[in-house]
């Protein structure tokens, strides 16, 4: 009833051709957007936006990134952890290497050499494919974690093994307070979000989806593979490596390769498989999903325990939220394998017939 | 000289274990075609069952005798196995046939969470030994051709040896019964198996408790080398390359593959890791992995992979 596009008429090609062809979709992500920029800095307090809303942007952006090659190219990467890594630490090379560099000049720098690795890694998806070429991207992961660790020249010849930036500031305003951080972050997603979508559903996007989902059939076609599987890796390690310089410079403030391991790899893996593989929406629900779940059991847990009369340890504790989030996750692939963006689908489909369904 | 094959000695009886751990991959993958990320859990929940049963079943029975203790802890850390494969099956992957690779991936993944997080809760986080009195003591061979003699850690050269009779016994088993043959059937094409008559969902449990198996001799080797502790995950990580390497639906490729890297590893972290600062064997084995796949990109002894359109 209030979702359907009766009445709509399109009257130019451009109108036919624009990126959200209903206008309901319009008005729901102005609002979403208002929302995000208005209404959430008066809402949310220091706690909300540093362990929630900070980290939840910056992982949608790299999740964002992971779902452009895993769910639009379909080469399975096992390595986007370290493509986060090289866009933070060629990010604070550029930062504290050359005197008064912009600090959005230097995380764009980062992803622009996590591109170059991307790239590089990506080489072998030419000839390696499937399940073979998701464990030869681990290489990529261990390669880098090895690399940050031990040369010393990417850590500036930091002893501890860490860096640190300080004083951020972007386009001559401070990042000081949690809230800027928060816009900075925003505005990063909404144009990197723009982009993205706009790339998968332009030629570039197309090519994409014929090498995901038969590469032999696409190349007979005339699509290139090589140019279509290295621009995927090209553009997805660039939004990876920029989400990995926002990690480091905006999140964290100083890290250790240990913040980019193998763990976050899988974290964004999870992120587009729970999300919906090929889905830039399912990008943002999965980031959402695996950012707030962890902190929710955490929450959770001491209090139901309290409830039931039964005091649990913190180790327990610990151990309990790892088991319930694998079984939360087994059990959500069992339920809807084709992720969150497939439930959005399914109800936006609903509306448009709702309350009238027959 | 007489280094160089003390290096490659001891990277042959590492690899012997990789090959362990591998095994347990490839035989899941051939026979439901799941990537069992899990590998490197069971390993580790394996390893603290027979841990903590060795030590707490002599004292719900009061004897002292070690043996029987041993025996007793890993009878039932077997038994722990069975339930856990049973579970599996029953529980995921039967709610999840035909979905894609990748999903069966992160389903594995999720598996590790619960495994991780439920081994530690049972049977608690603290670093745990196995005591099966494996000799410490290194052992010195062939003092007549090289001066000296070669050192050889008798603890690897008995660990080398477990994993090699499990290896043998895993083929004459696959090879030499009814079961076995059932295995390699549902290996080869899943319909046509099961239109002879063979149940799917019982061969999976077979098959994860093969792998349990072989997880646990490994936790049992590993946890007795470095005691059972949390990074015996790890070793999952170590044998990936190992699979890939030897193709993922090939057991002679998963042994052999597992002494390549061994060798390879061993080798490099001797040799070139000096020159570039040490630390290098794990990437090491990927990217000598990742060579090899660069000219058969099916793994050694995988199966010639065939696209048609």
């Amino acid at each position: 009833m209030i979702y359907r596009e009766n009445g709509q008429f399109k009257t130019s090609y451009k109108a036919d051709q624009q990126i959200f062809p209903i206008a309901q979709d319009r008005w729901f992500l102005l609002g979403l957007l208002l929302f995000s920029v208005v209404a959430v800095p008066m809402l949310a307090d220091e706690y909300m936006f540093r362990a929630i809303l900070i980290p939840f942007l910056i992982l949608s952006l790299a999740a964002l990134g992971v779902n452009i090659l895993v769910g639009y190219c379909g080469q399975i990467s096992l390595g986007s952890g370290a493509f986060m890594a090289v866009g933070a630490y060629a990010a604070y090379n550029t930062y504290v290497r050359i005197e008064g560099m912009p600090m959005i000049v230097a995380l764009l720098a980062g992803g622009f050499f996590a591109t170059l690795v991307g790239m590089f890694f990506g080489i072998p998806s030419l000839r390696v494919k499937g399940l073979y070429l998701a464990v030869a991207t681990l290489a990529a992961q261990f390669f880098c974690d090895w690399a940050f660790l031990r040369i010393s020249w990417f850590t500036n010849n930091s002893t501890s093994g860490s860096v640190a930036v300080s004083n951020l500031s972007a386009l001559g305003i401070p990042i000081d307070s949690p809230l800027k951080k928060y816009l900075l972050c925003l505005g990063f997603l909404i144009v990197f979000g723009v982009l993205a979508k706009n790339l998968v559903r332009g030629a570039i996007g197309r090519e994409w989806m014929a090498i995901r989902d038969m590469d032999v059939a696409a190349a007979v076609i005339g699509i290139r593979p090589v140019y279509a599987k290295l621009s995927a890796f090209a553009v997805s390690s660039f939004i990876i490596g920029v989400a990995g310089g926002l990690w480091g410079f905006v999140h964290l403030g100083s890290w250790e390769p240990a913040a980019f391991s193998i763990d976050r790899s899988f974290q964004l893996l999870f992120m587009v498989i729970i999300g919906g593989l090929g889905s830039i929406m399912g990008s943002f629900f999965g980031a959402a999903f695996i950012v707030v779940l962890p902190i929710f059991l955490n929450q959770f847990l001491p209090a139901f325990g309290n409830l039931i009369g039964v005091d649990i340890s913190t180790a327990t504790v610990a151990h309990t939220e790892v088991m319930i989030f694998g079984a939360l996750i087994v059990w959500f692939l069992i339920v809807e394998p084709h992720g969150l963006a497939r439930l959005w689908s399914i109800g936006k489909q609903k509306l448009r017939l709702w309350p009238f369904p027959h | 000289m007489a280094f160089f094959l003390e290096t490659l000695l001891g990277g042959l009886m590492a690899g012997m274990l990789y090959s362990l751990v591998a095994l347990g991959f490839v035989l899941i993958f051939k026979a439901s075609g799941v990537f069992n990320f899990s590998q490197g859990a069971m390993v580790l929940f394996a390893a603290l069952a027979m841990a903590r049963f060795s030590e707490w079943i002599p004292q719900w029975f009061g004897f002292e005798n070690k043996i029987l203790g041993n025996v007793a802890g890993f009878m039932a850390a077997a038994a722990c196995m069975f339930i856990l494969a049973w579970l599996i099956e029953r529980l995921v992957l039967r709610h999840l046939v035909n979905q894609e690779g990748v999903t069966l991936l992160m389903a594995t993944l999720g598996i590790t969470y619960f495994i991780d997080g439920l081994g530690q809760t049972i049977f608690g986080s603290a670093i745990y030994k196995i005591d099966i009195g494996m000799p410490k003591e290194p052992a010195f061979v062939l003092q007549n051709i090289f001066p000296g003699g070669l050192l050889v850690n008798k603890e690897d050269l008995i660990a080398a040896l477990i994993a090699a009779a499990l290896v043998a016994a895993l083929s004459l088993f696959f090879q030499k019964t009814s079961t076995g043959r059932a295995l390699r059937a549902v290996a080869d094409d899943h319909q046509a198996a099961q239109s002879v008559g063979i149940p799917l969902n019982t061969i999976w449990v077979i098959v994860w408790c093969v792998a349990g198996i072989t997880a646990l001799v490994a936790g049992m080797i590993w946890g007795s080398k470095l005691g059972v502790q949390f990074s015996l995950t790890t070793v999952a990580l170590r044998a990936l390359p190992v699979i890939i390497l030897g193709g993922l639906t090939s057991v002679p490729g998963a042994i052999i593959g597992g002494l390549i890297i061994g060798v390879g590893e061993k080798l490099s972290e001797v040799y070139l890791g000096p020159m570039v600062g040490g630390g290098i064997e794990i990437w090491f084995a990927y990217v000598l992995a990742l060579v090899f796949l660069l000219f058969r990109p099916q793994g050694l002894f995988g199966e010639k992979i065939i696209d048609r359109v």
